[in-house]
């Protein structure tokens, strides 16, 4: 087994509104197999066998779906593998005395809590503004009465598979939300139970997220770049489109 | 106490449906008068709290996480389980039914899983009808998988993430209801008490994990749907934050805990390879749909897996279980991985893992229809292990991943506290012994969407409720009480962390009573847990203040529970003097290594009550009796 000594560059801020600065940190014998969690898990445990306080991470399910961890790693979203959330980064992809430079997402819209732990409550009050199909429990249909063409399935599946970590937000020069909606917008607009309320539902999320302090897009695209579940920026171009259309053709404000 | 589950009069076709018609019901104007808390948002949680507010009830929800899509039910990868007979290969209600209690080795109530069969089809016409993305066929009607335990190929799915599809279409669900303030949610929140004021559960103690404030809640009904405990083991496929606390809390309060040494390891798990490991990843079970276990025939054989030719294999769930092959229920494939293992069979550098090869499925379908099916599930592996399976067999280990026990509750999802429900992997109900794949998203929808919504109904009119505010004086003396036991934590000052305690004492556990149990290694390790919670209490290091988002704190809070919560395991696997399901206690088993059950003495839930700190808890026993189906040997052969 491998092991690596690195630096840690990271971002140490004790609480909301307050003066952050980066600290240095040894981490020694890290084993390259791994995960960046587990590595920052062992520096932990020696700051708090030292009489200091651990750093603050976000992390639940570290298989990579929950959306719950996140951080900029040497500058980018959940560091520079393709398509992989930061408890699935191992440290087989770094090198002896690397320099590691960790910060929280940052954006006007994700207010910092504590270390690399931000408040990410604006997405929830984005799918709260529409990201859903209006139906109630009881009284469905059999599931089978609604025929489904595959290929727009695996496109709303592709859609859907978002996870809500804030990558995109992080990654993007706006810090603008347009991949993160354009994936709800998407998956249920493809999808013949979505579109009785499309119209409603794109321009309701569209206003919610202006109000949220992300900004625009502008076509930068470093949101699919570090998207973790690699969700293309085609779905902006749909939300787009849903958000012509029922600007144009329909009655929704 | 005398046990009663309350399970309806009549035929089992016809309990369910009685049920609900003799339930009395609140009227609609009077369901906004009544105040419901949830806590968890799992699919279970979410589902609940969604139904209720669509009703017209008043919902308090809470989650542990910073929002409510994080719960665990998001890491459930390969299906849900429902009877629609879609394939026409013989399936219905019955044969679900019937699967579901045998693969639980004959310990779960027949009502109950009746009923969740039932359900299971409403569950698939609702999520259909809320968006989920279920995989189709050409003609566009929803395809199917088959999971363990099962001949019929019966199982939705969303790629390798219908966890995560089901799980964000009831949080799409509760998030409209938020939207229309008929839920008020609150997010990073841990439950620390239950509150009862005459016998009744009327609201909850949390920690902000923010702010650090101790808060408390009160309502009419509280809902617990907070999962399961197998983090217990230290090592498990579930998140970090998955804990005992709520339902340990609860049980001190007086709610009864079922079977709590029901735990099961799932067979397709990326193998241990640290002591600084942190979790376990599961591989889902749909991949034995395709992928075929095997071993090499020789003993510690250390070729690669390429160098070892097919009649040097030995693909050993094909040899045991021909009928079933590699698609027997988990239980019984970790047991025989750990034999294998146990004799020396096992691979890798640890010896202990089993090959998983989709070789021949590669071969026979092609990469691309194994890519579609499984993608998600092969990239996650090659991400972990750096290994490639579409060109290595993956390697593979059983891990603890689900509880069956959990609090007992009535056919209502009622603990035994009045006014307390219990939903998803957090109750014991329907498992029995060992739960089959693509049934835990079943259990948690089911419950959540078609069970409680008429339940808490008919208690809410049927019991007189008093009302108050948490300004009553028993929530501050809960309040209390949750902030002593904190100072209390912070102020040992010692030199070990709660990690460290923790680490120790799953190794403890899934020795003695992991996938094979015996008494004494069991009775050694009640006293090695004793011995480490003494120390806990005299070693223990929180850094940081408890009025701040201190993570060592919760984490130091959950293992405490944890220390406590090994001895009941333990006292119930010792005294279930039996083998069943996933409880193998190695004094009792048939000639083939298979669990051998006691039906004359043992045919019953196990259902333990708080009687103290430092007194043993009192056994309750809740009889189980088959009508329906004839008590048999489980047979995969």
């Amino acid at each position: 087994m491998n092991t690596i000594n690195l630096f840690l560059k990271i971002w140490r801020q004790p609480g909301p509104n307050m003066q952050g600065n980066f600290e240095i940190y040894e981490a020694k014998d890290i084993s390259t197999e791994m995960s960046f969690l587990e590595m920052i898990d062992v520096v932990n445990e020696q700051l708090t066998l030292n009489g200091k306080e651990p750093i603050a991470f976000d992390h639940d399910c570290r298989e990579g779906i929950c959306g719950m961890c996140g951080a900029m790693v040497n500058g980018y979203a959940h560091g520079q593998e393709k398509g992989t959330t930061l408890c699935q980064l191992h440290m087989r992809h770094f090198s002896d005395h690397d320099t590691i430079v960790i910060e929280p997402w940052r954006a006007r819209a994700f207010p910092i809590i504590k270390d690399l732990v931000v408040d990410r409550s604006a997405f929830d009050r984005i799918i709260q503004s529409g990201g859903y199909i209006s139906v109630n429990t009881g009284g469905a249909p059999d599931a089978n009465s609604i025929l489904i063409d595959q290929r727009a399935v695996e496109s709303a599946m592709d859609a859907a598979a978002c996870i809500g970590c804030g990558a995109c937000v992080a990654a993007c020069p706006n810090a603008s939300a347009m991949l993160f909606m354009s994936a709800k917008v998407s998956h249920l607009a493809l999808l013949p139970q979505g579109r009785p309320e499309a119209a409603k539902r794109v321009i309701a999320m569209l206003n919610q997220m202006n109000t949220l302090g992300f900004g625009n897009c502008s076509n930068e695209a470093e949101c699919e770049a570090a998207c973790p579940k690699s969700i293309s920026i085609t779905h902006i171009a749909r939300m787009n489109r849903e958000f012509f259309k029922a600007s144009f053709f329909s009655d929704e404000k | 106490m005398q046990l009663d589950a309350k399970i309806p009069s009549g035929a089992l076709e016809q309990k369910w449906n009685n049920h609900c018609f003799e339930l009395k019901l609140v009227n609609p104007a009077n369901k906004r008068k009544f105040h419901i808390i949830v806590v968890g948002t799992g699919l279970a949680g979410s589902s609940a709290s969604a139904s209720l507010a669509e009703l017209g009830y008043q919902v308090s929800t809470f989650c542990i996480q910073d929002s409510p899509r994080r719960a665990h039910s998001i890491a459930a990868q390969g299906g849900i389980n429902a009877a629609k007979n879609y394939q026409n290969d013989g399936d219905s209600i019955f044969r679900l039914f019937y699967d579901t209690i045998k693969g639980g080795d004959f310990r779960a109530r027949e009502a109950n899983v009746y009923r969740l069969a039932q359900l299971s089809t409403n569950i698939i016409d609702h999520c259909v009808a809320q968006g989920i993305p279920f995989a189709r066929e050409y003609g566009g009607q929803l395809a199917n998988r088959s999971f363990g335990g099962a001949q019929v190929s019966r199982t939705f799915y969303a790629r390798g993430q219908t966890g995560q599809q089901l799980l964000l279409g009831a949080y799409s669900a509760l998030s409209r209801q938020i939207a229309a303030n008929k839920v008020t949610f609150y997010s990073r929140r841990e439950l620390l008490d239950i509150v009862l004021i005459n016998g009744q559960a009327r609201g909850i103690v949390v920690r902000n994990l923010v702010t650090g404030h101790i808060e408390s809640y009160a309502a009419d009904a509280v809902v617990l749907a907070t999962g399961g405990y197998v983090n217990i083991f230290y090592l498990s496929t579930n998140a970090m934050a998955c804990n005992v606390t709520a339902t340990y809390r609860a049980y001190k309060r007086g709610a009864l805990f079922a079977n709590p040494c029901f735990t099961q390891i799932h067979p397709t798990c990326i193998p241990v390879h640290g002591t600084y490991q942190s979790k376990l990843t599961l591989m889902s079970e749909s991949l034995r749909n395709d992928g075929r276990v095997w071993v090499p025939k020789n003993p510690n054989d250390n070729r690669t897996p390429d160098q070892i030719p097919e009649a040097e294999r030995d693909y050993f769930l094909e040899r045991k279980y021909p009928a079933f092959g590699n698609l027997v229920p988990r239980d019984v494939a970790s047991r025989s991985a750990k034999q294998m293992c146990d004799q020396g069979y096992g691979v890798g550098s640890t010896k202990l893992a089993v090959y998983l090869d989709f070789e021949d499925a590669i071969k026979r379908d092609g990469k691309s229809a194994i890519e579609k099916k499984y993608g998600n599930l092969f990239q996650m592996y090659e991400k972990i292990t750096g290994v490639d399976p579409y060109e290595n067999p993956m390697m593979i280990y059983p891990a603890p991943h689900y509880s069956m026990g959990g609090l007992w509750v009535d056919y209502n999802l009622m603990s035994t506290i009045d006014g307390l429900f219990v939903l998803g992997e957090a109750n014991f109900s329907d498992h029995g012994a060992n739960r089959l794949g693509a049934s835990a998203l079943m259990q948690g929808l089911a419950d959540g969407y078609f069970v409680i919504p008429y339940t808490i109904g008919g208690y809410l009119a049927s019991t007189s409720i008093q009302k108050l505010s948490n300004e009553h004086p028993c929530f501050k003396d809960a309040e209390k009480q949750s902030s002593d036991m904190i100072n209390a934590l912070i102020s040992i000052n010692g030199k070990r962390t709660a990690f460290d305690f923790h680490r120790q004492l799953g190794r403890i556990l899934w020795d003695a009573c992991g996938m094979a149990r015996e008494e004494k290694r069991m009775e050694t390790a009640q006293h090695q847990i004793a011995e480490l919670k003494d120390e806990f209490y005299k070693n223990l290091c929180i850094p940081g203040s408890p009025s701040t988002f201190n993570q060592s704190l919760e984490k130091a809070m959950r293992v405490a529970d944890f220390l406590d919560f090994a001895q009941l395991m333990l006292e119930d696997a010792i005294t279930r003097k039996e083998s069943c399901g996933c409880h193998l206690n190695e004094a009792y088993q048939t000639p083939e290594n298979e669990p051998l059950r006691d039906d004359e003495h043992f045919c019953h839930v196990a259902a333990w009550e708080y009687t103290g700190e430092n007194t043993s808890p009192k056994r309750h026993i809740e009889p189980l009796s088959f009508e329906n189906v004839k008590l048999s040997q489980r047979s995969y052969k």
